[in-house]
């Protein structure tokens, strides 16, 4: 079997199970946000639930309009708020207060590995990276979820993917994933597990890891999944209390595909607008002037990643006219990062440096995009109207690549600056 | 389920950002969500839109965010079913549990043009385009699908579960 059959056999009660099957999985945790649970609240209570099967087991995250955009998005909040107060979920934050949901679950060791999750947000596929069965779902599955501590899965076939060779300066998990998007499409893993290894895997550290898992649904996948090794075990010491169940593919685990990425001659990815599987390597992208950089959200907004782009902004100066919006994924991450002196840089260099939000990335507030403007970001999706108006435009890519860019205010790479 | 209506027709990867964009989404209000459908990519939508039209789109329709705001503006748009060469998993699902028919048939998708009169049956897996006098079988659903379908949704399914337990 492959790690992902393993992790469902395990929460089904089964010995076994196979690609095709219909399984029924226990739920280790179930999340979702200010977008998404004030339906699942409503449906909810629309089934007649009294109370969630387990408060502790339930995450409610209000991340994407927070700090609150309006009355509206407070409301909402408000509403997801008070839900948890009345279900007993500890598990409660606003990301002014914790931060951006897939950044701080697992910091805070509510996801393990072995575990299967459930979130309405499509980029829960990002605790993959631990070695959990992770998925995205709607409101009224995550309200089943709350309810039962239950779902329904078909069993994925897995693709394998194999990164080879050596990562090349300034190349990092974005690129990873970017790559293999590019290679795929984005329908190219649809319905299908991304199980992903290799000796560039193997070396790479837990904050490249939620990235490829985190851009895992933009294949079309059902989940991403890396097999916890020493890295994995290292970075959940001491964040949870409850024991890691560490599951690897068997060596005759049956694959639909497997895809080979060589990483030897591989260079940093941008992805062009309007799906994130048109991407170029850095060398081919031309001139491509920018108004905007966003460097942040569940798939960079990791310390790491902000390390990374304050490599490239030290003692450099953002272009004239160009906004540079940096968003630590959580307060715990903002705090270090100011610690570390990161947050001094990116304010010299003229960076705005904001609270942790999903804001922008989906055109929700904090840096909306006007008709014609075009921005550069680390976020995840470059669908028409993503960042804000229908007739602007989204480039994705790593976090070295978003501040070379704003240093020189059209795309470029860290080694042309 | 059979209905009947005219049809809009879109193209590859319609994602859920184009069905309904993130800066609607401080509602829940079906209404107000349906209000705002497909407008990104077709601003006329909504006024061109009929009761019991149709949708019929291409290759991974609905991928993208979670958002079960998408598969609900559509429904309260007034659009009786949506025909795609498939799906993206979670709309797939986010469909079936709210009670929106979708109907995976790629050669029909493919077949069929915008403004045709098309008439869908769910039951015996047939769409017919009255426009062109083409006919089209799909393979109806099975399994936990069909069990969706058949209750109503996820909430009637759950509803009964835990009314059974009490």
């Amino acid at each position: 079997m492959t790690i992902t059959e393993k992790l469902l056999a395990r929460a089904a009660g089964r010995d076994a199970v196979k690609p095709g099957e219909f399984v029924s999985c226990k739920l280790d945790l179930v999340l979702a946000n200010d977008i998404t649970a004030p339906i699942a609240i409503d449906e909810f209570r629309n089934m007649g639930a009294d109370g969630v099967f387990d408060p502790k087991k339930v995450a409610l995250v209000c991340d994407h309009s927070t700090p609150n955009r309006n009355i509206e998005a407070a409301t909402q909040t408000k509403k997801v708020r008070e839900f948890a107060r009345e279900m007993g979920i500890p598990n409660y934050w606003e990301a002014d207060q914790g931060g951006i949901e897939h950044i701080i679950l697992p910091d805070k060791g509510l996801v393990i590995p072995g575990d299967v999750v459930i979130g309405a947000d499509s980029h829960t596929c990002t605790y993959g990276a631990l070695g959990a069965f992770s998925t995205g779902v709607g409101s009224t599955d995550a309200a089943a979820g709350m309810a039962l501590g239950e779902c329904w899965f078909r069993v994925p076939e897995t693709i394998e993917v194999i990164y080879s060779g050596e990562l090349q300066p300034w190349v990092c998990g974005k690129d990873l994933i970017l790559k293999l998007i590019g290679e795929i499409g984005v329908a190219g893993a649809r319905y299908r597990a991304l199980e992903f290894k290799g000796a560039v895997i193997e070396n790479l550290g837990m904050a490249g890891r939620f990235t490829i898992c985190n851009m895992a649904i933009e294949a079309g996948a059902k989940n991403g999944v890396v097999a916890p090794d020493a890295t994995t075990l290292q970075w959940v010491e001491g964040r949870s209390e409850r024991e890691p169940v560490v599951f690897g593919s068997d060596d005759d685990a049956s694959y639909f595909r497997t895809v080979e990425i060589d990483c030897n001659v591989l260079e940093p990815q941008v992805a062009f607008p309007h799906l994130p599987e048109n991407t170029k390597g850095i060398s081919e992208v031309g001139d491509v002037p920018i108004d905007q950089v966003v460097i942040g959200a569940c798939t960079n907004g990791r310390l790491e990643d902000l390390r990374e782009a304050a490599k490239v902004l030290e003692d450099r100066h953002v272009a004239d006219g160009i906004r540079c919006i940096v968003i630590p994924g959580s307060q715990e991450i903002h705090l270090q990062a100011t610690r570390e002196g990161l947050v001094e840089k990116f304010l010299q260099a003229g960076c705005l440096v904001s609270t942790p939000t999903c804001g922008p990335c989906l055109g929700m507030h904090m840096g909306v995009l006007a008709e014609g403007e075009r921005a550069i970001a680390t976020t995840n999706r470059n669908f028409v109207g993503r960042m804000g108006h229908p007739k602007s435009e989204v480039y994705l890519a790593s976090p070295a690549v978003a501040a070379a860019s704003a240093v020189a205010g059209k795309i470029a790479g860290p080694a042309d600056v | 389920m059979k209905a009947t209506g005219r049809v809009h027709k879109y193209g590859d990867h319609i994602d859920t950002d184009a069905i309904i964009a993130a800066r609607y989404l401080s509602t829940t209000d079906p209404i107000e969500l349906a209000a705002h459908c497909m407008q990104d990519i077709d601003a006329d939508f909504v006024e061109r839109a009929e009761p019991g039209d149709i949708i019929v789109a291409g290759e991974n329709f609905g991928c993208g965010s979670s958002r079960e705001h998408a598969p609900i503006a559509i429904k309260a748009a007034g659009v009786s079913a949506v025909i795609a060469g498939n799906f993206a998993r979670i709309f797939y699902r986010n469909a079936l549990n709210i009670g929106l028919p979708i109907i995976e048939a790629p050669e029909a998708a493919a077949a069929i043009n915008a403004g045709d009169e098309v008439t869908v049956d769910t039951e015996a897996g047939t769409i017919v385009d009255h426009t062109t006098g083409e006919e089209f079988t799909f393979q109806p659903l099975t399994d936990v699908a069909a069990e969706l379908v058949q209750a109503g949704g996820l909430v009637p399914m759950v509803k009964e579960r835990l009314a059974g337990k009490k």
